[in-house]
């Protein structure tokens, strides 16, 4: 998937990946969220744990510090 | 060498969608399959088959797979030249094999055809890992994917009815009742409610 590209920046599907873990959610419910195939979902969320742009906790995954800071802001 | 009823052997590979792991696909269906070579015109068409069949697999809960002896950035610039010349996305993955490692493992080479060049292969792979349908087609043939999409049908109504499907069979035929192994289900069978041309020949409706 290639979580960032040569710019820094979050790749498209990534992005959509970040932004479904506003709460910690399986892979499943990335999936779900994101409309994206469940094995795009495990090979985007393996790389963005290698990353350090997500953690894993049991069978949830939440994003860290850094994740966090490469999401989009939200309106105010 | 991949059997069928026997685990896939698991990879890790660069696709065109970043690394995959054969487990990612875990739960689901997949088809693996090969392709000779990048920019040739039999497997130009056969991707654009598989495109088009990619949605009636979607719904059958099975992902495709492809792969080639040839770089990523080759897989690249030939998925961009489909979509311009031909107007098509290609919706699924592509493994860069370069160093033929996925290859080898499924037997994909045959050396009487080309060193170099993967042969046509499909590997149906199940939810659990295992193998359950081996096609394989030489380089002048490309293959028939509405036989793909039968196959699927076949091995995932076999698994939810336990029963085997006949020649030509097409989803919504009649399917073989596994046979008696024992006189008394013999005699059983019969009056079942089966049609049935003898005691180990019987069809029915799911």
């Amino acid at each position: 998937m290639a979580c960032i590209n040569a710019q820094g920046e979050l790749t498209e599907s990534a992005g959509k990946i970040l932004a479904a873990l506003d709460q910690p959610a399986t892979t499943e419910a990335v999936a779900e969220r994101t409309n994206l195939p469940l094995f795009r979902v495990r090979s985007g969320l393996r790389e963005m744990r290698e990353a350090g742009l997500v953690e894993a906790k049991e069978d949830l995954y939440l994003l860290t510090e850094r994740g966090h800071s490469l999401l989009p802001m939200q309106p105010s | 060498m991949p059997r069928l009823g026997s685990p896939a052997p698991s990879f890790e590979a660069v696709t065109t969608f970043g690394k995959i792991r054969l487990e990612d696909f875990r739960g689901g269906w997949l088809v693996l399959f090969s392709h000779p070579a990048d920019f040739t015109p039999v497997c130009t068409t056969e991707f654009l088959a598989f495109a088009a069949i990619a949605p009636e697999l979607r719904k059958r809960n099975v992902e495709l797979l492809g792969l080639s002896i040839d770089s990523p950035t080759s897989h690249i610039a030939w998925v961009r030249n489909i979509k311009d010349k031909f107007g098509i996305d290609i919706p699924f993955p592509i493994i860069a094999d370069s160093n033929k490692e996925v290859a080898m493992l499924y037997g994909m080479l045959m050396p009487g055809e080309s060193k170099t060049e993967t042969s046509r292969c499909v590997f149906v792979i199940d939810p659990a890992g295992i193998i359950r349908a081996m096609i394989y087609y030489p380089l002048t043939t490309g293959r028939n994917t509405d036989e793909i999409i039968r196959v699927i049908d076949a091995l995932q109504t076999t698994d939810k009815y336990g029963v085997a499907t006949p020649a030509n069979w097409k989803l919504g035929d009649k399917v073989i009742v596994p046979p008696p192994s024992t006189v008394e289900e013999a005699e059983a069978r019969m009056k079942a409610g089966f049609e049935c041309a003898d005691w180990y020949f019987c069809k029915k409706t799911v």
